[in-house]
Protein backbone atom coordinates (compact mmCIF):
# COMPACT_ATOMS: atom_id res chain seq x y z
CA UNK A 1 0.00 0.00 0.00
CA UNK A 2 1.13 3.53 -0.77
CA UNK A 3 0.35 6.26 1.78
CA UNK A 4 0.60 10.00 1.31
CA UNK A 5 -0.63 12.86 3.41
CA UNK A 6 -2.17 15.81 1.60
CA UNK A 7 -1.57 19.29 3.01
CA UNK A 8 -3.94 20.99 0.56
CA UNK A 9 -7.06 20.13 -1.43
CA UNK A 10 -5.01 20.39 -4.66
CA UNK A 11 -2.52 17.79 -3.41
CA UNK A 12 -5.39 15.48 -2.53
CA UNK A 13 -6.98 15.94 -5.97
CA UNK A 14 -3.67 15.18 -7.73
CA UNK A 15 -3.23 12.04 -5.66
CA UNK A 16 -6.80 10.94 -6.40
CA UNK A 17 -6.35 11.59 -10.12
CA UNK A 18 -3.35 9.25 -9.91
CA UNK A 19 -5.53 6.54 -8.35
CA UNK A 20 -5.32 7.13 -4.58
CA UNK A 21 -8.45 6.80 -2.43
CA UNK A 22 -9.03 9.31 0.37
CA UNK A 23 -8.97 8.43 4.04
CA UNK A 24 -10.35 10.88 6.60
CA UNK A 25 -10.81 9.39 10.07
CA UNK A 26 -10.62 5.87 8.68
CA UNK A 27 -13.37 4.65 11.01
CA UNK A 28 -15.25 2.98 8.17
CA UNK A 29 -12.23 2.13 6.02
CA UNK A 30 -10.09 0.57 8.77
CA UNK A 31 -12.88 -1.39 10.41
CA UNK A 32 -13.99 -2.84 7.05
CA UNK A 33 -10.38 -3.77 6.26
CA UNK A 34 -9.67 -5.37 9.63
CA UNK A 35 -12.93 -7.32 9.48
CA UNK A 36 -11.83 -8.59 6.07
CA UNK A 37 -14.86 -7.07 4.32
CA UNK A 38 -12.82 -4.95 1.95
CA UNK A 39 -9.03 -4.62 1.93
CA UNK A 40 -7.42 -1.20 2.25
CA UNK A 41 -7.01 0.48 -1.15
CA UNK A 42 -3.63 0.06 -2.93
CA UNK A 43 -2.96 3.74 -2.55
CA UNK A 44 -4.31 6.05 0.14
CA UNK A 45 -4.18 9.80 0.58
CA UNK A 46 -4.91 11.19 4.04
CA UNK A 47 -7.15 14.24 3.91
CA UNK A 48 -7.76 14.77 7.63
CA UNK A 49 -5.01 17.40 8.06
CA UNK A 50 -6.13 19.74 5.29
CA UNK A 51 -7.10 22.94 7.13
CA UNK A 52 -9.67 24.01 4.50
CA UNK A 53 -11.59 20.74 4.97
CA UNK A 54 -11.79 20.99 8.76
CA UNK A 55 -13.49 24.37 8.91
CA UNK A 56 -17.05 25.53 9.34
CA UNK A 57 -17.97 28.92 7.91
CA UNK A 58 -21.25 30.75 8.32
CA UNK A 59 -22.61 33.77 6.49
CA UNK A 60 -26.02 35.18 5.58
CA UNK A 61 -26.50 32.52 2.90
CA UNK A 62 -26.06 29.66 5.33
CA UNK A 63 -23.29 27.37 6.40
CA UNK A 64 -20.37 25.63 4.75
CA UNK A 65 -19.16 22.55 6.59
CA UNK A 66 -15.76 21.19 5.51
CA UNK A 67 -15.86 17.50 4.63
CA UNK A 68 -13.31 16.59 7.32
CA UNK A 69 -15.27 18.24 10.14
CA UNK A 70 -15.77 15.63 12.85
CA UNK A 71 -19.02 14.59 14.51
CA UNK A 72 -17.54 15.92 17.78
CA UNK A 73 -17.18 19.38 16.19
CA UNK A 74 -20.74 19.27 14.86
CA UNK A 75 -22.47 18.16 18.04
CA UNK A 76 -21.32 21.24 20.01
CA UNK A 77 -21.11 23.91 17.31
CA UNK A 78 -23.47 26.71 18.47
CA UNK A 79 -24.76 27.50 14.96
CA UNK A 80 -25.44 23.85 14.14
CA UNK A 81 -27.20 23.30 17.45
CA UNK A 82 -29.30 26.46 17.07
CA UNK A 83 -30.23 26.41 13.37
CA UNK A 84 -29.48 22.92 12.01
CA UNK A 85 -30.45 21.03 15.15
CA UNK A 86 -31.29 17.72 13.44
CA UNK A 87 -27.65 17.46 12.34
CA UNK A 88 -26.44 18.04 15.92
CA UNK A 89 -28.94 15.39 17.12
CA UNK A 90 -27.41 12.93 14.65
CA UNK A 91 -23.73 13.77 15.21
CA UNK A 92 -24.17 13.36 18.98
CA UNK A 93 -25.44 9.79 18.47
CA UNK A 94 -22.56 8.46 16.36
CA UNK A 95 -20.63 5.62 18.05
CA UNK A 96 -18.73 6.73 21.15
CA UNK A 97 -16.72 9.85 22.03
CA UNK A 98 -13.76 8.33 20.15
CA UNK A 99 -15.83 7.56 17.05
CA UNK A 100 -17.15 11.11 17.06
CA UNK A 101 -13.65 12.59 17.24
CA UNK A 102 -12.30 10.39 14.48
CA UNK A 103 -15.33 10.11 12.17
CA UNK A 104 -16.06 12.92 9.72
CA UNK A 105 -19.18 14.16 8.01
CA UNK A 106 -17.56 13.65 4.59
CA UNK A 107 -16.67 10.06 5.46
CA UNK A 108 -20.20 9.42 6.69
CA UNK A 109 -21.73 10.73 3.44
CA UNK A 110 -19.24 9.11 1.08
CA UNK A 111 -19.47 5.75 2.82
CA UNK A 112 -23.11 5.89 1.68
CA UNK A 113 -24.57 3.45 4.17
CA UNK A 114 -28.39 3.51 4.33
CA UNK A 115 -27.96 3.47 8.14
CA UNK A 116 -25.77 6.60 8.25
CA UNK A 117 -27.03 9.10 10.80
CA UNK A 118 -26.14 12.45 9.20
CA UNK A 119 -27.91 11.61 5.90
CA UNK A 120 -31.58 12.10 6.81
CA UNK A 121 -30.89 15.39 8.67
CA UNK A 122 -28.93 16.74 5.70
CA UNK A 123 -31.79 15.79 3.35
CA UNK A 124 -34.45 17.65 5.37
CA UNK A 125 -32.12 20.64 5.79
CA UNK A 126 -31.75 20.84 1.96
CA UNK A 127 -28.01 20.17 2.06
CA UNK A 128 -25.84 20.24 -1.04
CA UNK A 129 -22.61 18.37 -1.51
CA UNK A 130 -19.59 19.98 -3.14
CA UNK A 131 -17.54 17.51 -5.14
CA UNK A 132 -14.18 18.38 -6.69
CA UNK A 133 -11.86 16.66 -9.08
CA UNK A 134 -8.90 18.10 -10.98
CA UNK A 135 -11.08 19.21 -13.90
CA UNK A 136 -14.28 20.34 -12.23
CA UNK A 137 -16.16 21.45 -9.14
CA UNK A 138 -19.84 20.61 -8.91
CA UNK A 139 -22.63 20.78 -6.39
CA UNK A 140 -25.43 18.31 -6.11
CA UNK A 141 -28.48 18.06 -3.89
CA UNK A 142 -27.76 15.60 -1.14
CA UNK A 143 -31.05 13.85 -1.91
CA UNK A 144 -29.51 12.85 -5.27
CA UNK A 145 -26.27 11.65 -3.75
CA UNK A 146 -26.86 7.97 -3.04
CA UNK A 147 -27.80 5.28 -5.53
CA UNK A 148 -27.67 2.17 -3.33
CA UNK A 149 -25.98 0.72 -0.26
CA UNK A 150 -22.36 1.94 -0.37
CA UNK A 151 -22.95 3.66 -3.71
CA UNK A 152 -23.07 7.30 -4.70
CA UNK A 153 -23.04 9.41 -7.84
CA UNK A 154 -19.49 10.62 -7.03
CA UNK A 155 -16.76 9.47 -9.40
CA UNK A 156 -13.70 7.74 -7.91
CA UNK A 157 -11.52 10.80 -8.42
CA UNK A 158 -14.01 13.19 -6.83
CA UNK A 159 -13.25 14.55 -3.39
CA UNK A 160 -16.12 15.74 -1.24
CA UNK A 161 -14.88 19.14 -0.11
CA UNK A 162 -17.88 20.56 1.73
CA UNK A 163 -21.52 20.27 2.67
CA UNK A 164 -23.53 23.45 2.11
CA UNK A 165 -26.60 24.21 4.18
CA UNK A 166 -28.87 27.08 3.13
CA UNK A 167 -29.95 29.75 5.61
CA UNK A 168 -33.02 28.64 7.58
CA UNK A 169 -36.35 30.42 7.20
CA UNK A 170 -37.55 32.22 10.35
CA UNK A 171 -39.64 30.01 12.66
CA UNK A 172 -38.01 26.78 11.52
CA UNK A 173 -37.00 23.80 13.61
CA UNK A 174 -35.61 20.34 12.96
CA UNK A 175 -34.93 17.10 14.77
CA UNK A 176 -33.52 13.59 14.30
CA UNK A 177 -34.26 10.44 16.29
CA UNK A 178 -33.20 6.86 15.76
CA UNK A 179 -34.29 3.62 17.31
CA UNK A 180 -31.36 2.02 19.09
CA UNK A 181 -31.10 -0.91 21.47
CA UNK A 182 -28.02 0.46 23.25
CA UNK A 183 -27.10 4.05 23.90
CA UNK A 184 -23.61 3.89 22.41
CA UNK A 185 -21.64 1.98 19.75
CA UNK A 186 -24.90 1.33 17.98
CA UNK A 187 -26.13 1.78 14.45
CA UNK A 188 -29.66 2.91 13.70
CA UNK A 189 -32.30 0.18 13.61
CA UNK A 190 -34.33 2.89 11.86
CA UNK A 191 -34.22 6.68 12.10
CA UNK A 192 -36.16 9.75 11.03
CA UNK A 193 -35.40 13.43 10.53
CA UNK A 194 -37.94 16.23 10.17
CA UNK A 195 -37.77 19.91 9.40
CA UNK A 196 -40.73 22.21 10.03
CA UNK A 197 -41.33 25.87 9.16
CA UNK A 198 -44.29 27.70 10.66
CA UNK A 199 -46.23 30.59 9.12
CA UNK A 200 -45.05 34.04 10.32
CA UNK A 201 -48.20 34.51 12.38
CA UNK A 202 -49.80 31.67 14.30
CA UNK A 203 -48.65 28.08 14.47
CA UNK A 204 -49.87 26.90 11.06
CA UNK A 205 -47.54 24.74 9.01
CA UNK A 206 -45.76 26.55 6.15
CA UNK A 207 -43.33 23.78 5.11
CA UNK A 208 -42.33 20.30 6.23
CA UNK A 209 -39.89 17.66 5.11
CA UNK A 210 -39.21 14.20 6.49
CA UNK A 211 -36.47 11.70 5.61
CA UNK A 212 -35.79 8.17 6.85
CA UNK A 213 -32.73 6.13 7.85
CA UNK A 214 -32.23 2.38 7.38
CA UNK A 215 -35.56 1.51 5.77
CA UNK A 216 -34.51 1.39 2.11
CA UNK A 217 -31.32 0.90 0.05
CA UNK A 218 -30.56 4.61 0.59
CA UNK A 219 -31.79 7.45 2.81
CA UNK A 220 -35.27 8.31 1.46
CA UNK A 221 -37.55 11.37 1.63
CA UNK A 222 -41.20 11.03 2.57
CA UNK A 223 -43.85 12.74 0.49
CA UNK A 224 -46.08 14.63 2.93
CA UNK A 225 -49.64 15.20 1.60
CA UNK A 226 -50.10 18.77 0.30
CA UNK A 227 -53.17 19.29 2.53
CA UNK A 228 -50.83 19.41 5.53
CA UNK A 229 -49.68 22.91 4.58
CA UNK A 230 -51.67 25.66 6.29
CA UNK A 231 -52.93 23.33 9.01
CA UNK A 232 -52.12 23.35 12.71
CA UNK A 233 -49.58 20.76 13.83
CA UNK A 234 -51.86 18.57 15.92
CA UNK A 235 -52.19 14.85 16.65
CA UNK A 236 -54.09 14.27 13.46
CA UNK A 237 -51.33 15.81 11.34
CA UNK A 238 -48.61 13.92 13.24
CA UNK A 239 -50.54 10.67 12.69
CA UNK A 240 -50.63 11.35 8.96
CA UNK A 241 -46.86 11.91 8.98
CA UNK A 242 -46.39 8.58 10.76
CA UNK A 243 -48.55 6.78 8.20
CA UNK A 244 -46.78 8.43 5.26
CA UNK A 245 -43.37 7.43 6.71
CA UNK A 246 -44.41 3.81 7.25
CA UNK A 247 -45.82 3.63 3.72
CA UNK A 248 -42.58 5.01 2.26
CA UNK A 249 -40.42 2.45 4.07
CA UNK A 250 -39.23 -0.62 2.13
CA UNK A 251 -37.10 -2.22 4.82
CA UNK A 252 -35.34 -5.56 5.00
CA UNK A 253 -35.40 -8.06 7.85
CA UNK A 254 -32.08 -8.76 9.52
CA UNK A 255 -30.69 -9.69 12.93
CA UNK A 256 -31.55 -6.27 14.27
CA UNK A 257 -35.24 -6.08 13.35
CA UNK A 258 -37.88 -7.59 11.08
CA UNK A 259 -39.11 -5.65 8.08
CA UNK A 260 -42.61 -5.51 9.58
CA UNK A 261 -41.32 -3.97 12.83
CA UNK A 262 -39.09 -1.49 11.00
CA UNK A 263 -41.99 -0.37 8.82
CA UNK A 264 -44.18 0.28 11.83
CA UNK A 265 -41.60 1.83 14.13
CA UNK A 266 -40.18 4.23 11.54
CA UNK A 267 -43.60 5.89 11.58
CA UNK A 268 -43.30 6.34 15.34
CA UNK A 269 -39.82 7.83 14.88
CA UNK A 270 -41.05 10.19 12.15
CA UNK A 271 -43.88 11.34 14.40
CA UNK A 272 -41.46 12.11 17.23
CA UNK A 273 -38.98 13.85 14.96
CA UNK A 274 -41.78 16.02 13.50
CA UNK A 275 -43.28 16.83 16.92
CA UNK A 276 -39.87 17.93 18.22
CA UNK A 277 -39.08 19.91 15.06
CA UNK A 278 -42.40 21.66 15.57
CA UNK A 279 -41.58 22.40 19.22
CA UNK A 280 -38.19 23.80 18.26
CA UNK A 281 -39.76 25.92 15.50
CA UNK A 282 -42.04 27.41 18.16
CA UNK A 283 -38.99 28.25 20.24
CA UNK A 284 -39.19 25.48 22.83
CA UNK A 285 -35.85 24.33 24.21
CA UNK A 286 -35.54 20.63 23.47
CA UNK A 287 -32.09 19.23 24.34
CA UNK A 288 -29.59 17.67 21.92
CA UNK A 289 -29.51 14.81 21.17
CA UNK A 290 -33.23 14.33 20.90
CA UNK A 291 -32.81 10.61 21.57
CA UNK A 292 -31.74 11.32 25.15
CA UNK A 293 -34.39 13.99 25.72
CA UNK A 294 -37.06 11.63 24.37
CA UNK A 295 -35.67 8.72 26.41
CA UNK A 296 -35.09 6.45 23.42
CA UNK A 297 -32.62 3.60 23.94
CA UNK A 298 -32.04 1.64 27.12
CA UNK A 299 -31.09 3.78 30.15
CA UNK B 1 7.86 2.68 5.68
CA UNK B 2 9.91 4.62 8.23
CA UNK B 3 8.47 7.46 10.25
CA UNK B 4 8.42 8.99 13.71
CA UNK B 5 5.68 8.63 16.32
CA UNK B 6 5.61 10.85 19.38
CA UNK B 7 4.38 8.78 22.31
CA UNK B 8 4.14 10.28 25.81
CA UNK B 9 6.49 13.06 24.77
CA UNK B 10 9.23 10.81 23.32
CA UNK B 11 9.95 10.46 19.59
CA UNK B 12 10.16 6.83 18.47
CA UNK B 13 11.48 5.90 15.03
CA UNK B 14 9.13 3.35 13.47
CA UNK B 15 9.95 1.01 10.61
CA UNK B 16 6.73 -0.87 9.87
CA UNK B 17 4.39 -1.85 7.07
CA UNK B 18 2.09 1.09 6.20
CA UNK B 19 -1.03 -0.99 6.72
CA UNK B 20 -0.25 -1.54 10.42
CA UNK B 21 -2.75 -0.26 12.97
CA UNK B 22 -1.64 2.13 15.69
CA UNK B 23 -2.28 -0.42 18.45
CA UNK B 24 0.14 -3.00 17.10
CA UNK B 25 2.82 -0.38 16.45
CA UNK B 26 2.51 1.00 20.00
CA UNK B 27 2.68 -2.48 21.50
CA UNK B 28 5.16 -4.21 19.24
CA UNK B 29 7.37 -1.49 17.75
CA UNK B 30 7.35 1.22 20.40
CA UNK B 31 7.15 -1.51 23.04
CA UNK B 32 4.54 -0.05 25.37
CA UNK B 33 2.11 -2.83 26.26
CA UNK B 34 -0.22 -1.00 28.67
CA UNK B 35 -2.62 -0.38 25.78
CA UNK B 36 -4.67 -3.56 25.30
CA UNK B 37 -6.25 -5.37 22.39
CA UNK B 38 -9.71 -6.58 23.37
CA UNK B 39 -11.70 -6.99 20.19
CA UNK B 40 -9.59 -5.51 17.36
CA UNK B 41 -12.93 -4.37 15.97
CA UNK B 42 -13.56 -0.90 17.40
CA UNK B 43 -16.10 -2.23 19.88
CA UNK B 44 -14.52 -2.53 23.35
CA UNK B 45 -12.28 0.49 23.97
CA UNK B 46 -9.42 -1.50 25.56
CA UNK B 47 -7.09 0.03 22.97
CA UNK B 48 -7.98 3.67 23.70
CA UNK B 49 -5.17 6.23 23.37
CA UNK B 50 -5.23 10.00 23.04
CA UNK B 51 -4.21 11.77 19.84
CA UNK B 52 -3.62 15.44 20.61
CA UNK B 53 -5.84 14.92 23.65
CA UNK B 54 -8.73 13.27 21.79
CA UNK B 55 -9.69 9.62 22.41
CA UNK B 56 -9.08 7.20 19.55
CA UNK B 57 -9.55 3.42 19.23
CA UNK B 58 -5.98 2.58 18.25
CA UNK B 59 -6.94 -0.87 16.90
CA UNK B 60 -8.85 0.79 14.08
CA UNK B 61 -6.55 3.70 13.34
CA UNK B 62 -3.78 3.66 10.79
CA UNK B 63 -0.45 4.15 12.59
CA UNK B 64 1.00 6.34 9.82
CA UNK B 65 -1.92 8.71 10.24
CA UNK B 66 -0.78 9.45 13.81
CA UNK B 67 2.47 11.06 12.61
CA UNK B 68 2.79 14.56 13.94
CA UNK B 69 0.29 13.97 16.74
CA UNK B 70 1.04 13.87 20.45
CA UNK B 71 0.07 10.29 21.35
CA UNK B 72 -0.73 9.59 25.01
CA UNK B 73 -0.99 6.04 26.29
CA UNK B 74 -1.75 4.79 29.79
CA UNK B 75 2.01 4.83 30.52
CA UNK B 76 1.98 8.57 29.93
CA UNK B 77 -0.38 9.37 32.79
CA UNK B 78 1.91 8.78 35.78
CA UNK B 79 4.55 11.34 36.58
CA UNK B 80 7.87 10.32 38.14
CA UNK B 81 6.40 7.10 39.42
CA UNK B 82 3.40 8.78 41.05
CA UNK B 83 0.09 7.44 39.84
CA UNK B 84 -2.31 9.84 38.15
CA UNK B 85 -5.28 10.56 40.48
CA UNK B 86 -7.52 8.58 38.09
CA UNK B 87 -5.26 5.55 38.44
CA UNK B 88 -5.21 5.88 42.22
CA UNK B 89 -8.97 6.29 42.51
CA UNK B 90 -9.60 3.33 40.19
CA UNK B 91 -7.49 1.14 42.47
CA UNK B 92 -8.86 2.51 45.71
CA UNK B 93 -12.50 2.37 44.61
CA UNK B 94 -12.26 -1.29 43.70
CA UNK B 95 -12.88 -0.40 40.06
CA UNK B 96 -10.25 -2.88 38.83
CA UNK B 97 -11.00 -6.59 38.74
CA UNK B 98 -9.31 -8.46 35.89
CA UNK B 99 -7.91 -5.09 34.81
CA UNK B 100 -8.05 -5.65 31.08
CA UNK B 101 -10.41 -2.74 30.41
CA UNK B 102 -8.67 -0.46 32.92
CA UNK B 103 -6.07 1.30 30.73
CA UNK B 104 -8.72 2.15 28.12
CA UNK B 105 -11.18 3.29 30.78
CA UNK B 106 -8.62 5.57 32.37
CA UNK B 107 -7.57 7.05 29.03
CA UNK B 108 -11.22 7.78 28.12
CA UNK B 109 -11.83 9.24 31.57
CA UNK B 110 -8.77 11.46 31.18
CA UNK B 111 -10.14 12.82 27.88
CA UNK B 112 -13.50 13.40 29.54
CA UNK B 113 -12.06 15.27 32.54
CA UNK B 114 -9.78 17.39 30.35
CA UNK B 115 -12.83 18.51 28.35
CA UNK B 116 -15.24 18.69 31.29
CA UNK B 117 -13.63 18.96 34.74
CA UNK B 118 -16.98 18.80 36.51
CA UNK B 119 -19.01 15.99 34.90
CA UNK B 120 -22.24 14.62 36.35
CA UNK B 121 -22.87 10.87 36.33
CA UNK B 122 -24.59 11.04 32.94
CA UNK B 123 -21.59 12.88 31.47
CA UNK B 124 -19.30 10.20 32.91
CA UNK B 125 -21.43 7.43 31.41
CA UNK B 126 -21.36 9.12 28.00
CA UNK B 127 -17.61 9.76 28.31
CA UNK B 128 -16.98 6.07 29.01
CA UNK B 129 -19.62 4.79 26.60
CA UNK B 130 -17.01 3.43 24.18
CA UNK B 131 -15.42 1.25 26.86
CA UNK B 132 -16.72 -2.16 27.89
CA UNK B 133 -16.01 -3.80 31.24
CA UNK B 134 -17.01 -7.42 31.70
CA UNK B 135 -16.21 -7.57 35.43
CA UNK B 136 -17.12 -4.61 37.55
CA UNK B 137 -20.62 -3.55 36.53
CA UNK B 138 -19.29 -0.01 36.03
CA UNK B 139 -20.58 1.53 39.28
CA UNK B 140 -17.15 1.70 40.88
CA UNK B 141 -15.52 2.98 37.73
CA UNK B 142 -18.00 5.85 37.67
CA UNK B 143 -17.32 6.44 41.35
CA UNK B 144 -13.57 6.62 40.71
CA UNK B 145 -14.04 9.22 37.99
CA UNK B 146 -16.41 11.19 40.20
CA UNK B 147 -13.87 11.19 43.04
CA UNK B 148 -11.09 12.32 40.71
CA UNK B 149 -13.25 15.17 39.41
CA UNK B 150 -14.03 16.20 42.97
CA UNK B 151 -10.28 16.36 43.65
CA UNK B 152 -10.73 13.78 46.39
CA UNK B 153 -7.27 12.90 47.66
CA UNK B 154 -8.41 9.77 49.52
C1 LIG C 1 -17.59 1.75 16.57
C2 LIG C 1 -18.21 2.50 15.43
C3 LIG C 1 -19.45 3.09 15.62
C4 LIG C 1 -20.06 3.81 14.58
N1 LIG C 1 -21.27 4.37 14.81
C5 LIG C 1 -21.87 5.06 13.81
C6 LIG C 1 -23.15 5.66 14.03
O1 LIG C 1 -23.71 5.60 15.13
N2 LIG C 1 -23.73 6.33 12.99
C7 LIG C 1 -23.11 6.46 11.79
O2 LIG C 1 -23.68 7.08 10.90
N3 LIG C 1 -21.90 5.89 11.56
C8 LIG C 1 -21.27 5.21 12.54
N4 LIG C 1 -20.05 4.63 12.30
C9 LIG C 1 -19.45 4.73 10.97
C10 LIG C 1 -18.38 5.82 10.79
O3 LIG C 1 -17.77 6.16 12.01
C11 LIG C 1 -18.95 7.10 10.19
O4 LIG C 1 -19.53 6.80 8.95
C12 LIG C 1 -17.87 8.19 9.99
O5 LIG C 1 -18.51 9.43 9.78
C13 LIG C 1 -16.94 7.89 8.84
O6 LIG C 1 -16.01 8.95 8.72
P1 LIG C 1 -14.44 8.68 8.52
O7 LIG C 1 -13.83 10.02 8.33
O8 LIG C 1 -13.90 7.87 9.62
O9 LIG C 1 -14.47 7.85 7.16
P2 LIG C 1 -13.32 7.03 6.42
O10 LIG C 1 -13.29 5.65 6.95
O11 LIG C 1 -12.05 7.81 6.41
O12 LIG C 1 -13.93 7.03 4.96
C14 LIG C 1 -15.13 6.36 4.65
C15 LIG C 1 -15.28 6.27 3.12
O13 LIG C 1 -15.50 7.56 2.57
C16 LIG C 1 -14.45 7.94 1.69
N5 LIG C 1 -14.18 9.34 2.00
C17 LIG C 1 -13.91 9.88 3.23
N6 LIG C 1 -13.84 11.22 3.14
C18 LIG C 1 -14.06 11.53 1.84
C19 LIG C 1 -14.12 12.77 1.11
N7 LIG C 1 -13.97 13.96 1.73
N8 LIG C 1 -14.37 12.73 -0.22
C20 LIG C 1 -14.53 11.53 -0.85
N9 LIG C 1 -14.50 10.35 -0.22
C21 LIG C 1 -14.27 10.34 1.11
C22 LIG C 1 -13.30 7.00 1.99
O14 LIG C 1 -12.50 6.78 0.84
C23 LIG C 1 -14.05 5.75 2.41
O15 LIG C 1 -14.50 5.04 1.29
C24 LIG C 1 -19.41 3.92 13.32
C25 LIG C 1 -18.16 3.33 13.14
C26 LIG C 1 -17.55 2.63 14.17
C27 LIG C 1 -16.21 2.03 13.95
S1 LIG D 1 -9.36 -3.50 20.72
FE1 LIG D 1 -9.86 -1.57 19.89
S2 LIG D 1 -11.90 -1.29 20.46
FE2 LIG D 1 -11.48 -3.30 21.15
S1 LIG E 1 -12.08 -5.16 35.17
FE1 LIG E 1 -12.26 -6.88 33.89
S2 LIG E 1 -13.04 -6.05 32.05
FE2 LIG E 1 -13.12 -4.39 33.40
Amino acid sequence: MRFTKAETVEEALHAMAAGARPIAGGSDLMVAARQGKSPLPESIVAIDRIPALSRMDADERGMRIGAAVSHAQLEVDPRIVADYTALADAAALVGSPATRHVGTIGGNIMNSSPAMDTGAPLVVLDGRVELRSLDRTRQIDISEMWTGPGQSVAAVDELCTAILLPERAPRSGSGYVRLEYRRAMEIAVVGAAASVTLAPDGDLLAAISVALTAVAPTIVSVEIPKEAIGRPVDDDLLDRIAVAASERAQPISDVRASARYRKHIVGVMARRAAASAFGRARGETIGVPLNRTAGIGAP
Amino acid sequence: MTYILTVNGTDYPVDADVTRNLLSVIREVVGLTGTKEGCDDCECGACMVLLDGRPVNSCSYLAVQAQGCAITTIEGLQSDGDLHPLQRHMLESGAVQCGFCTPGMIVSARALLDANPDPDDEDIRIGLSGNLCRCTGYARIIEAVRKTAAGDSG
